[in-house]
């Protein structure tokens, strides 16, 4: 069990290396990052004033090194555009994305779970295909374009919630749901599959000759083996959400990490780009690690072996 | 005829109609679909009062005729959709095989790069690439394309593995033939009706994509008629006059449908697996 | 002879529209005695245990002419109602140790919640009687076992956990359904000689289901044998190995040494060919194809032949001419 952690763990790591790799040798190589971040009507001049700067006159892999040494000991760099110190650009942003990423995953378990659940119950019969249809329906909604359209009716017609911005709580509402329909369908289906299993299981056979509530059957006994790829799969959609928020939080205007990183790509502040990419990776990372270790801790035969 | 064959071929049907209408394009469109005229702006379309003849789904904030873009965006969607499934489809399915034949430590760093790839935030490093490199058509189809091979990897990983075990390649092992030759021979045409499954997936997902980067500003440049870009130029008029973004949107929306529906429908009818 | 404790008549299971796996069955369980259901893979025994139980699987529909339980009408009861009854008064345990314990649970857990569900009682009152009950069952160190999950155990120790947990309320009947085909042979042993001990002890009436007539002829106060969905014989244990009359039972005790009934050095004969599937509306005897003594006469609907009061046979043939031949 250990010694499967730790495996997992130097996995883990190696992973984030090569991401590190790949997205620093990204903004590096697909154009001059000087020439780029001074603008067009930029001198000869300002370019090796700002090449300079940033130690972009270095060579690549010493530019690479210095920067993971940076990040490891929380230095990101500085941003070009906002003059600060990357690290806390992103601590300040942090909150909102979490936010939204936290409450479209429980709005996502909380509609896709029951779902799977019914659906799973009622295998083959027209409420399963009405309940599918929806997963099928949620994958094809481009998420922009549902939150505008939720902006226009929710927000503009029947004025129920607010439409941009999160001053106050229920500004979360309607960002959360869009961001929870990319993962409910995933999810919905797992579940049911899972449950399809359980319920056909020679256990649930045992429970039912125990004479146990129609609720402890379904509930507790299936539910609970059900669960567990879920639980997994769910800790990989945060990452994904979280990575896909920069959408949301374009649509909905909210001033997250995702809405930080659009506007620096769009205005070449690679400092802040690189350390986004680095920071959502991380993110990933981490949460298919938990996903490993959740699952470790729910199904008995991996812990005790 | 179930249920089920009625919504795939709901979807070819889509499918199909998209795909015709976005080759017949040049021909079919009423108004070249890049004239302005700024006199005749935000017009409605047939459903409301005052719309007006010769623009149907009437027209766009400088004045285009929002019918002739939708159906040169439909062109674009098809060919970001056909042309990233087949540059990401020759990437996963070579590392797959690859994997899923040699095994061992091939496999292991096969798994490797995989993990990498679903490890880097997908939306980000698309924006990232296409902001640095300039947006262009090509540019989106390429960073779609190197992006999107991870679950064509995945599933031709898993189903080489049980390809492999069978006698027929066996066979051919035993026969001497190349490594290279069973690949293609054997092994290849007996896990493509998994990939097709997995094609129609992706081409739905690259279309998102592209809408959403183009949404973003960082797609295919204006004034191409993307279905996304038209969206994300119109939103500034949405308050007024939502159909604006309904019209993009509800197309976008109809063809991933029909997408989807194809590729369910494609995977009951050959027996493969969603999901490896 | 008293009321029986368990009485099934005419009782019918049906899989989807196509495949009729119990024809009208007719069992009686008296209490504290050991009835075995006998047949090869696939005649509807199992089924028809689980029919009983109503634990049948969907797309499986049950219907019978009476099934009572200790004077109760189970036709009568709502599912909620049944399950009230299931665990506490009737208890089954299964062929498949391996699976039929939930591997997210503790054995405890898994054991105290019967006794939880039927007899209101805290958990800490449940896990007592639980440890109780495995050390009766011939687990050591209960304990240790109550904290444990399915996994950690071997096959046999999970059979006695199963075991153990059918017995948490004291039920009145006991339905084994093939309770040792997956364990070793010695582990067989032990737990038939478990399952009789507890008979003796508790007054367990028992349905034993098993292919297996060794097992019969040491565990079995009445047989029934099922050939196809029916009943094709059922006897005293004793009278059926004296005189088995039906020739499918004739064919099934030639075909395994039974310790006392055949004879060192007698050959062993086999039945060729398979259970057939029967569709609804298939008329006449469903043995007719891999019997010796069929006629166009089996064709027609056999009815079923009395010896004395307790044996009774489906077969055209009379008995004195089977016995002899």
């Amino acid at each position: 069990m250990i010694s499967f952690l730790a495996r997992r763990a130097i996995l883990a790591l190696l992973v984030l290396i090569t991401v590190l790799t790949i997205s620093f040798a990204l903004t590096r190589l697909s154009g001059d990052v000087a020439v780029s971040m001074a603008g067009p009507a930029a001198s000869q001049e300002d370019v090796e004033t700002i090449r300079k700067a940033y130690g972009l006159d270095r060579p690549l892999p010493i530019q690479f090194a210095n920067w993971v040494i940076g990040a490891a000991s929380g230095d990101l760099g500085r941003s070009y555009l906002y003059h600060a110190p990357v690290a806390e650009l992103i601590k300040a942003r942090l909150p909102i994305t979490l936010t939204l990423g936290l409450t479209g995953l429980c709005i996502a378990l909380l509609t896709a779970i029951p779902l799977g659940i019914l659906a799973a119950m009622n295998e083959g019969s027209v409420l399963d295909r009405a309940i599918m249809m929806i997963a099928v329906i949620g994958q094809a909604m481009p998420s922009f374009w549902l939150g505008l359209t939720l902006i226009i009716v929710l927000g503009l017609r029947l004025q129920w919630l607010p439409i941009s911005g999160v001053d106050t709580w229920d500004g979360y509402i309607l960002p959360g749901i869009v961001l929870a329909f990319s993962a409910i369908p995933a999810l919905m289906r797992l579940t049911r599959s899972g449950m399809v299993d359980a319920l056909a299981s020679d256990y649930i056979r045992t429970a039912r000759a125990k004479g146990l509530s129609r609720a402890s059957i379904v509930l507790r006994h299936a539910l609970r083996n059900a669960a567990m790829p879920v639980v997994a799969v769910a800790a990989v959609q945060l990452g994904f959400m979280l990575g896909g928020s920069i959408v949301i939080e374009a649509v909905f205007s909210l001033n997250g990490v995702g809405y930080l990183a659009w506007e620096s790509i769009a205005k070449n502040d690679f400092p802040v780009v690189q350390s986004v990419v680095l920071f959502l990776s991380t993110i990933y990372i981490v949460l298919t690690l938990l996903a490993d270790l959740l699952n470790a801790v729910l199904d008995p035969r991996l812990r005790t072996a | 005829m179930t249920l089920r064959r009625f919504f795939a071929l709901f979807g070819l049907l889509i499918v199909g109609t998209v795909l015709i209408v976005a080759v017949l394009a040049p021909w079919i469109t009423p108004h070249d679909p890049f004239a302005q005229n700024l006199d005749g702006r935000m017009a409605v379309p047939f459903w409301m009062d005052g719309s007006v003849v010769g623009h149907p789904l009437g027209t766009d904030q400088l004045g285009r005729d929002y019918l002739s873009r939708l159906i040169y965006g439909a062109r674009i969607s098809m060919i970001i959709g056909v042309s990233v499934v087949i540059c990401s489809g020759l990437i996963g399915t070579t590392l797959g095989v690859i994997g899923g034949f040699f095994g061992g430590r091939v496999d292991a760093v096969v798994m490797f790069i995989i993990t990498c790839r679903l490890a880097i935030p997908l939306i980000l490093i698309a924006l990232t690439v296409v902001s640095f490199v300039g947006s262009s058509f090509t540019v989106v189809i390429l960073t779609l394309g190197l992006l999107l091979w991870e679950r064509f990897a995945v599933v031709a990983r898993t189903t080489t593995m049980q390809v492999r075990t069978l006698d027929y390649v066996a066979a051919a092992q035993a026969a001497g033939c190349s490594k290279f030759h069973i690949l293609l021979r054997e092994v290849l045409p007996n896990i493509a009706h998994h990939l097709v499954v997995v094609a129609t997936l992706e081409m739905a997902l690259a279309i998102l994509l592209e809408a959403a980067l183009s949404f973003l500003g960082l797609g295919v440049p204006s004034p191409l008629p993307s279905w996304g870009l038209m969206i994300s130029e119109a939103k500034d008029f949405m308050y007024f006059s939502p159909w604006v973004i309904m019209i993009p949107g509800v197309a976008l929306f109809v063809l991933i449908l029909g997408i989807n529906l194809l590729g369910d429908g494609l995977r009951d009818w050959l027996g493969a697996t969603r999901d490896a | 002879m008293p009321e029986p404790l368990l009485e099934v008549s005419g009782l019918r299971v049906r899989f989807g529209k196509n495949v009729d796996a119990v024809r009208g069955i007719n069992i009686s369980v008296q209490k504290g005695e050991t009835h075995c259901l006998v047949g090869e893979s696939g005649c509807g025994k199992s089924v028809s245990a689980l029919a009983v139980m109503g634990l049948l699987a969907k797309g499986a529909t049950r219907s019978a002419d009476r099934l009572s339980f200790g004077g109760q009408d189970l036709l009568a009861l709502s599912e909620r109602q049944f399950s009230k009854l299931r665990g506490d008064r009737m208890a089954m345990i299964f062929q498949e140790p391996m699976t039929s314990l939930n591997p997210a649970f503790t054995v405890g857990s898994q054991m105290a919640e019967v006794l939880q569900r039927h007899r209101g009682v805290s958990r800490g009152e449940g896990l007592e009687r639980a440890a109780a009950l495995l050390a009766k069952v011939g687990i050591t160190n209960p304990g240790l076992r109550l904290g444990q999950f399915p996994h950690q155990l071997s096959g046999g120790l999970r059979q006695r956990v199963m075991i153990a947990m059918a017995l948490m309320c004291d039920p009145e009947l006991l339905i084994a359904d093939e309770p040792t085909t997956a364990l070793d042979v010695t582990v067989q042993a032990q737990i038939l000689r478990l399952l009789m001990g507890l008979q003796a002890e508790l007054g367990l009436a028992i349905l034993l289901i098993t292919h297996d007539l060794g097992v019969v002829a040491r565990m079995a106060h009445r047989v029934s044998v099922m050939y196809a969905g029916e009943v094709v014989e059922s006897a005293t244990a004793e009278a059926l190995f004296a005189a088995p009359t039906h020739p499918y039972t004739n064919g099934l005790l030639r075909c395994v040494p039974v310790p006392g009934v055949i004879k060192r050095g007698d050959p062993l004969g086999s039945i060729p060919g398979t259970v057939p599937r029967i569709a609804p509306g298939y008329a006449g005897c469903a043995f007719r194809d891999r019997c010796d003594h069929a006629d166009a006469s089996c064709n027609a609907h056999v009815a079923t032949q009395q010896i004395g009061t307790d044996h009774a046979y489906r077969c055209r043939l009379s008995a004195d001419w089977v016995q002899a031949a």
